[in-house]
């Protein structure tokens, strides 16, 4: 290697070796803490005393109806937003750079923002009330820009080559998008649903006011219920001696995260080329 | 559904419909494409006969590909781009706004620079667009995928691989799957952009003699650089230019007369291989 070379070689491989001691420092500090709490019995147990003792049963439950009410509402909405975006509308025409415009803004707009409207919207306008239905919407309103842009790139990046033997075979739009299109850009697509997974997985502020915080597992999804951002936060700030059970709960989070990657990916596999 | 099966590449199976079946002249009257304020082609003019393989050669950027892709319209899909002039395939009228692209590219087929299946199986790539076409009866759909990867010699290679992604074949194949997809929807006329450029001497040799086997059952375009492929394929060969920035047609004629017996300089200069 040159000499001029030595620096960014060395640069890069140091910021590489800061960013992973961060990520392993960062899980061998919960599991640390978290460790004598860790089973799988504490996994399905019904918490206690304000979640000192006991498990995180409902808290478990009640993060996946919040996750699964909000998929349900932004993929539609956003593959659907990013499709008129990128196959429907003139990029360089008025209503695209109004809708991306809209768009950046409400990506940039605080959560306690969204969390203002959820629970007028949702809450007190819609009769949803402090509620899984209401939380999982507003968290689906917070992540749609994310799943509109990143379902949009990944869309706009499938091959012009791909898209003009479709036309050239007169293929109707429908059948491109739905046999050749979204297939083709199944992956940007699921990174963008990744990420919205996370930011609602994240998300604390926006369930404090529209979902609530109680314990009990939730009957239904008008029910009220706590998510484990919402659990470790309380414990963490409101809870003497929380911090254990805060510890072993974000472990399960960021398990719960790399689980739920790991299976978008794998299907993702399923059916690739072989050596292409 | 029109797309015959017995429109087979002549070496495995050409029949006596074959003979019958007159494909349309190609007659283009002043056609000029401007891409904004640039003058891609300018007052082209030129006409093949029915079932004759023209070449279109000439230097980068002198319209060659701009010409063809008016022929089936794909220019259309092109912000900005406007084309003028006329084109006829006998008494159908292309440029007018009422023509129905879904049958004019049916009539037209198109094979490109760079192979471009779909992101499907072998066997989808031919039957997602004969099904498009309202192709429904299970056992035809299979026959036709047979016949037609039969007719490009494709199939003792990918008999067993039918559901292997169409990504995996090498680009011979892939480009061999692209003409049997085109194929397979009947056209009466070919459009070839360069279609062995992206291919190594020995597919690129194997897709010069298919396109050899359909010459006098499809009225074919062909844009090349390579003038020893114009020389070895082409009945009539056209030589486009650019004058001032803008594409033209220099000459039209038979292949004999423009490489033997051209009178224009610049063409004896250039098909010599003095210039361009």
């Amino acid at each position: 290697m040159r000499r001029q070379d030595w620096l960014p070689a060395g640069a890069g491989a140091l910021c590489t070796a800061a960013l992973a001691a961060l990520l392993v420092g960062l899980l061998a500090l919960l599991l640390w803490q978290a460790a004598p709490l860790l089973s799988l019995d504490w996994l399905w147990r019904p918490p206690r005393d304000a979640g000192l003792a006991g498990g995180i049963g409902s808290i478990l439950v009640s993060t996946l109806l919040v996750v699964l009410v909000c998929l349900a509402a932004v993929i539609p909405l956003g593959l659907g937003c990013a499709i008129q975006l990128s196959e429907r509308i003139d990029r360089r025409g008025r209503a695209a750079r109004a809708l991306g415009f809209s768009l950046d803004v409400l990506a940039a707009t605080p959560s306690i923002v969204f969390a203002l409207f959820g629970y007028q919207f949702f809450a007190v306008t819609l009769g949803l009330g402090f509620s899984i239905a209401s939380g999982g919407l507003t968290l689906a309103c917070m992540a749609l820009p994310l799943m509109v842009r990143g379902s949009e790139q990944a869309l706009r990046g499938v091959p012009v080559a791909v898209r003009e033997a479709g036309a050239a075979l007169a293929l109707s739009d429908t059948g491109m998008l739905w046999r050749v299109l979204l297939p083709q850009a199944r992956r940007g697509i699921a990174a963008a649903v990744i990420l919205s997974l996370g930011r609602a997985l994240a998300e604390t502020a926006v369930l404090l006011f529209t979902a609530g915080y109680v314990l009990r597992m939730p009957g239904s999804l008008l029910d009220s219920g706590r998510t484990l951002s919402v659990h470790i936060y309380d414990l963490a700030m409101h809870v003497p001696g929380g911090s254990g059970p805060a510890a072993a709960s974000a472990v399960v989070l960021v398990a719960l995260i790399v689980a739920l990657n790991l299976l978008i990916h794998r299907s993702l596999r399923t059916g690739e080329p072989d050596d292409c | 559904m029109t797309a015959e099966p017995r429109r087979a590449g002549r070496a495995q199976s050409a029949t006596a419909d074959d003979a019958g079946r007159r494909p349309p002249a190609i007659a283009i009257d002043d056609l000029s494409v401007h891409y904004g304020d640039r003058v891609a082609l300018q007052r082209a003019t030129l006409a093949v006969a029915s079932g004759r393989l023209m070449a279109l050669v000439g230097p980068s950027g002198c319209g060659k590909s701009s010409l063809l892709r008016s022929v089936n319209r794909l220019n259309d899909s092109i912000p900005d781009c406007r084309v003028r002039g006329r084109i006829r395939l006998d008494d159908f009228e292309v440029l007018v706004p009422d023509t129905e692209l879904r049958l004019l590219r049916r009539r037209v087929g198109m094979l490109f620079q760079q192979p471009n299946p779909f992101p499907l199986s072998i066997r989808d790539n031919l039957l997602f667009p004969l099904r498009e076409h309202g192709l429904r009866n299970r056992t035809e759909l299979a026959d036709r995928c047979e016949h037609w990867l039969r007719a490009v010699g494709l199939w003792p290679e990918v008999a067993d691989l039918l559901e292997r992604s169409a990504l995996t074949l090498s680009g011979g194949q892939q480009q061999r799957l692209c003409l049997a997809r085109a194929l397979a929807l009947g056209p009466e006329v070919l459009l070839l952009d360069e279609p062995c450029s992206a291919l190594d001497p020995i597919a690129s040799e194997t897709v010069e003699s298919l396109i050899d086997s359909l010459r006098g059952r499809y009225t074919i375009l062909m844009v090349t650089h390579n003038l020893a492929q114009a020389r070895r394929l082409a009945d009539d060969v056209t030589v486009c230019w650019v004058d001032q920035g803008c594409g033209c047609v220099l000459e039209s004629g038979s292949r004999d007369h423009i490489f033997l017996h051209a009178t224009d300089p610049l063409i004896r200069a250039y098909c010599g291989g003095d210039k361009g």
